[in-house]
């Protein structure tokens, strides 16, 4: 195939699975919470259970005035939500979801750290949301996101270290093709680690202490509306799309499946991808909300340890087998 | 750099100039260009929290410099440490601060030509002592990526174990010390000890950092 009608036909695809998953996620999330609180949810638009529901809400969002308070800092206020949703695009690119060159984006070298660096620059964009609207609750909440990232990077780090140490490579495809069943005991709990310091990144319920609507309105997005409020929040479900292909990809295996990887392996990427998603969704309607310094206990004196015993797990049991 | 540099390859052989550059050597130049304007920026703002973004652009631009040598390692590490956590603490640090949107008409220091001073002496040191070291070495950026995760890997381990320990030492003495120095300020005031998670956090960060 043509070099540069490949390119754009990748970039396409990434793009549309950008474009989709974040909405079926969404979607899924609207049913799920809804059936678990004994409710319907949407029903109505569309037709059929309500699936054109988030569609609804799209437009709803893109008719609203896009409003700019007066003593904001006008142009970082503007550029905020691209800043807190292209890196997940960017990510995407990365994340293989079966063998072989053509099922991924782009094949990058250090494809953990490609990912996790990526990753951590979507956090600036709540940062300058939270400074630029020059309001009290946005700062609060742009001040709690700050300090949650800076905790919950490090053990997250550390559990994707050990899974690259477990596969002696940082390429994501890589570490796919090392994996072997019993590496889910053995990661086991680097998978927890990377999972919840993941889903506090993500600033998702039980971690979502930086939007504590009871509190602080909803943090630094207090002051958004319209387009760019949605943006916001197709940030975060992008990010749930993100962490959970992650998370098969380095823990769960990818496309290895009970019956081999051909042919069908992208199906089992998405099937885990898709269970993860429910797990976190799940989460949401289940725990209460975390205390600041609940939060930040559970990751200095819980994760962070837990992530270097599991290198050290890690290291042992790769000496031993070597 | 160091570490890229050790893998670079050394081609005598072939014939290298300045002129007629290639597509990579106009890029290189072009997004130094974007990289030293930023950074100029970044010194010279009145806007403190601009200030911080623009150190962003900065550090990002370096992150692309690294990617056009082949370092890609290097490259993703640049936006892991500096970008995502550096300045998400500078940021952090700044909203602590009254940090007026806006400028802040005292954002400037007296010091300014001694700093200046300071900053291009450092500057032409780095710079003759890289020329001057560098001369002779070329990468090719048409072959194999010289640059790559377990090339980087093998030369800091295997050439520069000692170095790397030594630094690793050093970010040890910061930790302790950051600890150190929150434990006796929580000592002196321990009336306002109300709130112990997160100033232990931010100072066992700045130890990282």
């Amino acid at each position: 195939m043509n070099g540069a009608l490949d390119v754009a036909l990748r970039l396409l695809v990434v793009f549309a699975v950008f474009l989709t998953f974040p909405l079926i996620i969404g979607q899924t999330e609207h049913k799920v919470m809804a059936h678990m609180q004994g409710r319907l949810g949407p029903m109505y638009a569309g037709g059929f259970h309500g699936w054109a529901q988030l569609v609804a809400d799209g437009v709803k969002f893109a008719q609203k005035e896009d409003v700019v308070p007066t003593g904001a800092d006008r142009r970082i206020f503007q550029l905020a939500p691209a800043v807190a949703l292209l890196p997940y695009l960017l990510v995407l690119l990365a994340i293989p979801i079966g063998p072989g060159q053509g099922a991924v984006g782009q094949v990058v070298d250090a494809g953990i750290f490609f990912v996790l660096a990526v990753m951590g620059v979507g956090v600036l964009g709540s940062l300058m949301a939270g400074w630029a609207s020059a309001n009290k609750f946005s700062l609060l909440g742009g001040l709690r996101t700050a300090a949650q990232l800076l905790a919950y990077e490090l053990p997250m780090l550390l559990a994707a270290a050990s899974v690259a140490m477990a596969a002696g490579t940082v390429s994501l495809p890589g570490i796919v093709d090392a994996f072997k069943w019993w590496w889910v005991p053995w990661q086991i709990v680097g998978a927890l680690v990377f999972f919840v310091a993941g889903l506090a990144e993500l600033q998702r319920p039980p971690f979502d202490m930086p939007v504590a609507d009871s509190e602080i309105i909803f943090g630094a997005y207090t002051e958004y509306t319209g387009l760019r409020f949605a943006l916001f929040l197709l940030a975060e479900y992008a990010g749930i799309v993100v962490l959970c292909g992650l998370t098969t990809v380095l823990f769960l295996g990818g496309w290895h499946g009970p019956w081999g990887a051909d042919g069908l392996g992208w199906l089992w990427t998405l099937l885990k991808a898709a269970v993860l998603a429910f797990v976190v969704i799940w989460l949401r309607v289940t725990y209460p909300r975390l205390r600041e310094d609940q939060l930040q206990k559970l990751s200095w004196t819980l994760l962070v340890p837990l992530s270097l015993a599991q290198i050290a797990l890690t290291g042992i049991v790769k000496v031993v087998i070597s | 750099m160091s570490l890229a540099s050790a893998a670079l390859t050394v081609a005598a052989a072939a014939p290298h100039g300045f002129l007629s550059p290639t597509g990579v050597e106009i890029t290189f130049l072009l997004v130094s260009v974007v990289t030293l304007a930023a950074a100029l920026v970044t010194v010279t703002t009145r806007q403190l929290v601009h200030a911080a973004l623009w150190l962003v652009a900065t550090l990002g631009g370096l992150a692309v410099e690294y990617l056009l040598l082949t370092a890609e390692f290097i490259a993703w590490m640049q936006v892991l440490i500096y970008v995502g956590s550096v300045v998400v603490l500078l940021l952090f640090g700044l909203m602590l601060t009254k940090a007026p949107i806006g400028r802040s008409p005292d954002a400037d220091s007296g010091n300014r030509w001694a700093a200046l001073t300071v900053a291009v002496a450092a500057a032409a040191a780095l710079v003759w002592v890289v020329v001057d070291a560098f001369r002779t070495t070329w990468i090719d950026l048409a072959g194999a990526p010289s640059g790559t995760t377990k090339i980087t890997g093998a030369s800091l381990f295997q050439y520069w174990v000692l170095p790397f320990e030594a630094l690793s030492v050093l970010l040890l003495a910061a930790l302790v010390g950051a600890i150190v120095l929150s434990r006796k300020a929580k000592g002196e005031a321990t009336t306002t000890a109300s709130t112990p998670a997160v100033p232990g956090t931010r100072s066992e960060k700045e130890g990282v950092r």
